[in-house]
């Protein structure tokens, strides 16, 4: 079964005079348990698909199945509860929010969904990405791999079905680069759907499958 | 869970930008501490009016002579009252307690070469109960001293100190203008009440006020005192229409007395300075406002410089009303640490204007909770506008924003 299936999405946005077709009746389909790169150069249109297969945008047009469900045509709460639940983003400049530490930044998703047990899972959530013994630290105690690593444990601390990853080795030296790029595939290995958006071929390279975008459109879905 | 979160991070920022928090505080400790304050200075003055009217006795009629007015001629007739209707009023009026007929003037008192110009009072016995005065050395003049115009006086306790210091002066001889009395007696304190001071007087039975020193056959006033629970109004119609008849007046004519109800003058006196008190509060409120003003100005900056950290938020599954209920959260936490901060600085003024003026304010709990409920409302309302501002920032754009 398709983790993810889009069918036909459009999206346009009007940018004074132009309009600007980002993206141009695409179709997409990946399985559970796959681990995809979608790549592109920027203006391609990829940020925009990842935005709205994150559930953080709704395509004008089209049909997008999430675990078998349409979520094209939801409200912003059942969206947000989508993002909070089902999927897990990590970001290119981390995102974390500062004054709070490892632990509270890695609780946060829970909060939102009311989780009693939120300290405990969000530990484990630290172990899991190796960062058990900096669950004190606050994000600018902490260097820049180490804050992508919590930014990990933040998306999987709900368990989420999918992973959705935007350049996360963007603001990486290419040694931690790495590093977080073995976390993703041993994510992956583990069972989670893993899409990763970014325009480094050498990323790209990681994954089992690419979806190059183009104006709009898909190229090649191999 | 989440509310605790929220609460410490409001807290955090808080403290992370002391003075910017402060300054967006100081529009509503300054509200809070002007509504505190003034409440408390009108509650003061009344509290002091009250005691004052409470000095000169409740469950009073005073009655006067009044000027009359016959065929449109005002005559400056003030010899109306006599004893007979002193007598009358005790007779023939229900829930009477206790009159007091009295006479009053001016007399030069002397004891050797002291001397004194005091207010003399010829009155009964019964006069000090009515108008709560109690004697502190000596004793009251008995009916038998009244009947037989004795030359008998009591003195304030302002006038016993100016004529005899610190000597007893229960059983000296005093001279009222040409007559010698024997004090026999001094009166309690009740403290200088402003217009008038009850301490500065010398009484005298009324008899021999109006016999040997004054000469006259009418009274200055009777004093009446009703019985606990009477219904004041209606026994001042009463005292009212007696008088009428005694005085053969027309139906035409004017009353040549007036009855002044002292539970009336009171009421009338503290709902004008309540009235006062709430015009000086709201007046103070106005800077409630610009207060909350203040607030909202500062949480619109740090909705905007926030900005990422909400489209963080939003991606992380918070929906508007999570987005919303912490700004909201953040504006009420300034308005009422603001007014808890504002509470203490008004109760610093009333401390300050008791120590260095004559009134004293009094801060009561309503006030205090009040100002609380306020400041917290102040939050909610000004708050409200950026919070929502916040709540519907769309996280791609919340996400981009640098």
């Amino acid at each position: 079964m398709s983790m993810i299936e889009i069918r036909k999405l459009r999206k346009t946005y009007r940018m004074g005079e132009v309009i600007v077709k980002a993206l141009d009746g695409v179709d997409v389909a990946i399985a559970e348990g796959d681990m995809a790169a979608i790549t592109g150069p920027s203006g391609s249109g990829k940020s925009t698909l990842m935005h709205i297969l994150g559930c953080l945008d709704t395509p004008d047009e089209g049909e997008y199945f999430l675990a078998g469900e349409n979520v094209a045509g939801l409200s912003k709460d059942k969206l947000a509860g989508i993002r909070n639940r089902r999927i897990g983003f990590v970001f290119q400049s981390f995102n974390l929010l500062p004054r709070l530490s490892a632990l509270e930044n890695v609780e946060l998703p829970l909060l939102y969904s009311g989780r009693a047990d939120a300290k405990e899972r969000a530990a484990t959530a630290l172990r899991t990405v190796g960062l058990g013994d900096r669950t004190h630290h606050e994000p600018n105690q902490l260097s820049g791999g180490q804050r992508q690593r919590v930014a990990v444990a933040r998306a999987i601390v709900t368990d989420p079905a999918i992973i959705l990853a935007d350049e996360p080795t963007g603001n990486l030296d290419t040694k931690t680069g790495q590093e977080i790029l073995a976390l993703f595939q041993a994510l992956n290995e583990a069972g989670r759907t893993v899409i990763l958006v970014t325009h480094d071929e050498q990323v790209a390279a990681h994954c089992k499958r690419q979806v190059r975008i183009l104006d709009g459109k898909v190229l090649e879905a191999d | 869970m989440l509310f605790w979160t929220i609460f410490k991070v409001s807290i955090k920022s808080l403290i992370a930008n002391k003075l910017r928090s402060f300054l967006a505080m100081l529009g509503i400790i300054i509200g809070v501490a002007a509504v505190i304050s003034m409440l408390a200075l009108g509650t003061g003055a009344q509290q002091q009016i009250m005691d004052r009217f409470t000095a000169m006795g409740t469950n009073l009629l005073v009655v006067r002579p009044g000027g009359q007015r016959r065929g449109g001629v005002r005559s400056g007739s003030r010899q109306t009252l006599k004893l007979e209707d002193a007598a009358a009023i005790v007779e023939k009026i229900a829930g009477v307690d206790a009159v007091a007929p009295l006479v009053q003037g001016r007399a030069q008192v002397k004891y050797f070469n002291e001397n004194v110009n005091t207010s003399l009072i010829g009155a009964s016995g019964t006069y000090l109960p009515i108008r709560n005065f109690t004697v502190g050395k000596g004793r009251s003049f008995s009916e038998v001293e009244e009947e037989r115009s004795a030359r008998v006086a009591l003195l304030g306790s302002a006038t016993a100190e100016t004529l005899f210091h610190d000597q007893n002066p229960v059983g000296e001889v005093i001279h009222v203008g040409a007559v010698s009395f024997h004090v026999i007696g001094v009166l309690k304190s009740k403290g200088d009440q402003g217009w008038f001071n009850p301490d500065d007087m010398v009484i005298i039975p009324y008899t021999t006020a109006m016999k040997r020193i004054l000469g006259q056959d009418y009274l200055g006033e009777i004093d009446v005192q009703a019985a606990a629970g009477q219904d004041m109004t209606k026994m001042a119609e009463e005292v009212a229409s007696l008088l009428r008849v005694r005085h053969r007046l027309r139906q035409a004519d004017e009353d040549d007395f007036n009855v002044r109800n002292q539970a009336e003058m009171l009421e009338m006196v503290s709902s004008n300075t309540q009235t006062f008190t709430i015009l000086l509060a709201g007046i103070a409120s106005i800077s409630l406002v610009v207060g909350g003003i203040g607030i909202m100005n500062i949480m619109l900056v740090t909705v905007t410089e926030r900005t990422r950290e909400i489209g963080v938020r939003k991606a992380i599954g918070a929906r508007d009303r999570d987005i919303l209920g912490q700004f909201l959260l953040e504006a009420v936490l300034v308005s009422a640490l603001g007014g808890l901060l504002g509470i203490g600085l008004g109760y610093g003024v009333t401390r300050l204007v008791e120590r260095f003026t004559e009134y004293i304010p009094i801060v009561q709990a309503y006030a205090v909770f009040l100002s609380i409920a306020v400041s917290c409302s102040v939050g909610v309302v000004f708050g409200f506008l950026p919070a929502r501002r916040a709540a519907r920032l769309d996280p791609i754009v919340a996400l981009r924003y640098e």
